[in-house]
């Protein structure tokens, strides 16, 4: 069944915008993003919205519906009560270009700065031999579809840009964990996530895994076993103790 | 919702921990004042009953200590809950608003996280999770303790028996569950194929970490509970052999 959905969308960019209404013909079925294009396609062809796959696994269509970080593509429409407006800003933590569309190349800055893969001795070239459980603990994190939605909505950045500097949020923290858990790598990433990367500054409020559209556990898979590593190298005395007289030994 | 409880908690706990009396009631001890270290113990907690009964205790300081005995313990699983993840979170977002909700802007000018004093003290979380099993173990023999009657005989079945028991049960589901303990067993190695028996431990905590938040709440309930069950058998304000 059609029926008429108003959505209310910001318009602008960097020296400022507005919200505009727009009224167009839905059927419930619909995503956020079919609205979208409806309104692109008859009400506002110069309106700016990035997009690729419909299908939530480019990760490009990132926007706040109704103040929520998510992807419009997967947003649907027979979530959101019919005669309210939905409301469409661009991703807040992250310059706006024009209209829905975001400079997010903050986070590929991040990702230069993550140190590369680094063979073990035992295993120096590919192909690498991995047991089964090995490869699937690290499996969640390559879910990942670099959507961003976690990076904007970490209150880290989002609403104290002076950390960007000293922050890679949690899309990196995976990463970084990622590695870590990597029985074939060799480089010890610990300390850089910690000192550099601003691991502590994450207070492990889990706003990132409640938006990740791919379920992956950030929080409690990535970042807090992260920081418990962090603790055997840094905070725990004992453990570095043992270690110590391990390595002597 | 997440502050009422906390704030509920705190307050009771407060009050419990000054009363200083009526903690126990033979075989039943509240988890408040378990283990009683000082030797004022059996001075201080009357039963009804029976007039002045030992409590079990183990004179760790003499009768000069004075104040609840309860103070000298509670640090311990105060501490433990303070620094635990799931806590923190809560906290975090329900105290500090820090964010107050996802995405919904926060009222601080500049934030570092847990990277300074005192903040970054929540990183000897493990130390308090190690504090917590010498504990739970306690509190089990409490609960097995409690397997006996009011006057000292084995087999007995009470409410109270009920009560202590579940008491250390969501006590171990929650302390199992944290994630300290996830990575002691297994979750720091790297390589999960070369530890089979550490591996499969890391599995079985990790279900009950994913759990974590539901047993920490039931627990903190649960131990408020039972320092109120005991709290009135031991004040006579409920009896009968069923108690
Ligand atoms: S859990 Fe940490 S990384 Fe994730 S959103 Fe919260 S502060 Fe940011
Ligand atoms: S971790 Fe999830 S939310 Fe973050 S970038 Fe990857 S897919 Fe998006
Ligand atoms: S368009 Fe690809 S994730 Fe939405
Ligand atoms: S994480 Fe909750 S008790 Fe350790």
């Amino acid at each position: 069944m059609s029926y008429d959905l108003t959505l209310r969308i910001w318009r602008g960019d960097a020296s400022g915008g507005d919200f505009v209404d727009y009224t167009v013909p839905a059927e419930d079925g619909e995503v956020v993003l079919d609205a979208v294009h409806r309104v692109q396609a008859n009400l506002a062809g110069d309106m700016a919205v990035r997009w690729n796959c419909k299908a939530g696994k480019c990760g490009s269509c990132s926007a706040e519906v109704n103040g929520r970080p998510r992807l419009m593509c997967l947003a649907r429409l027979s979530t959101f009560p019919r005669d309210e407006a939905i409301v469409l800003t661009p991703l807040r933590t992250f310059p706006v270009v024009r209209d829905l569309v975001t400079d997010v190349s903050f986070n590929y800055r991040k990702a230069e700065l993550v140190p590369a893969f680094e063979p073990t001795a035992e295993q120096p070239v590919a192909p690498f031999r991995m047991a089964q459980v090995d490869v699937e603990r690290s499996q969640e994190f390559r879910k990942c579809i670099e959507c961003w939605i976690c990076q904007d909505v970490c209150h880290v950045i989002r609403d104290h840009e002076d950390n960007k500097p000293a922050f890679s949020g949690p899309r990196f923290f995976i990463r970084y964990a990622e590695l870590d858990m990597h029985p074939n790598d060799a480089r010890d990433r610990k300390r850089l996530v910690q000192e550099e990367r601003g691991l502590g500054m994450c207070n492990i409020t889990k706003c990132c895994t409640e938006v990740c559209p791919e379920g992956i556990k950030i929080t409690d898979n990535g970042i807090i076993p992260m920081k418990e590593r962090v603790v055997d190298v840094k905070y725990d005395p004992l453990v570095r103790f043992l270690s110590r007289r391990r390595r002597g030994a | 919702m997440s502050a009422v409880v906390l704030t509920a908690f705190v307050v009771y706990a407060t009050v419990a921990a000054f009363w200083n009396a009526d903690y126990y009631y033979r075989p039943y001890i509240s988890p408040f004042y378990s283990p009683c270290l000082v030797a004022g113990c059996h001075l201080s907690a009357e039963s009804y009953t029976s007039g002045r009964v030992n409590v079990p205790h183990l004179t760790v300081l003499g009768y000069w200590w004075v104040i609840s005995p309860a103070i000298l313990i509670l640090v311990f699983p105060l501490g433990f809950r303070l620094t635990c993840y799931y806590y923190r979170r809560t906290y975090y977002r329900a105290f500090w608003r820090s964010p107050p909700a996802c995405a919904v802007a926060e009222p601080h000018g500049s934030y570092s996280g847990e990277t300074r004093f005192p903040l970054i003290l929540q990183n000897v979380h493990r130390y308090f999770f190690y504090a917590g099993l010498v504990f739970n173990a306690i509190l089990t023999y409490d609960a097995v303790v409690a397997f006996r009657n009011h006057a000292g005989q084995w087999g007995h079945v009470g409410l109270g028996t009920f009560v202590l028991v579940v008491n250390a049960l969501l006590l171990w589901m929650y302390s199992l569950g944290c994630h300290s303990c996830r990575h002691i067993v297994g979750g720091r190695l790297k390589h999960f194929s070369r530890h089979p028996v550490r591996f499969r431990m890391w599995g079985l905590v990790s279900k009950l970490n994913a759990r974590h938040m539901q047993f920490a709440w039931a627990s903190l309930i649960w131990v408020a509970l039972t320092d109120l069950y005991v709290r009135l058998a031991a004040s006579g304000t409920i009896h009968g052999g069923w108690v």
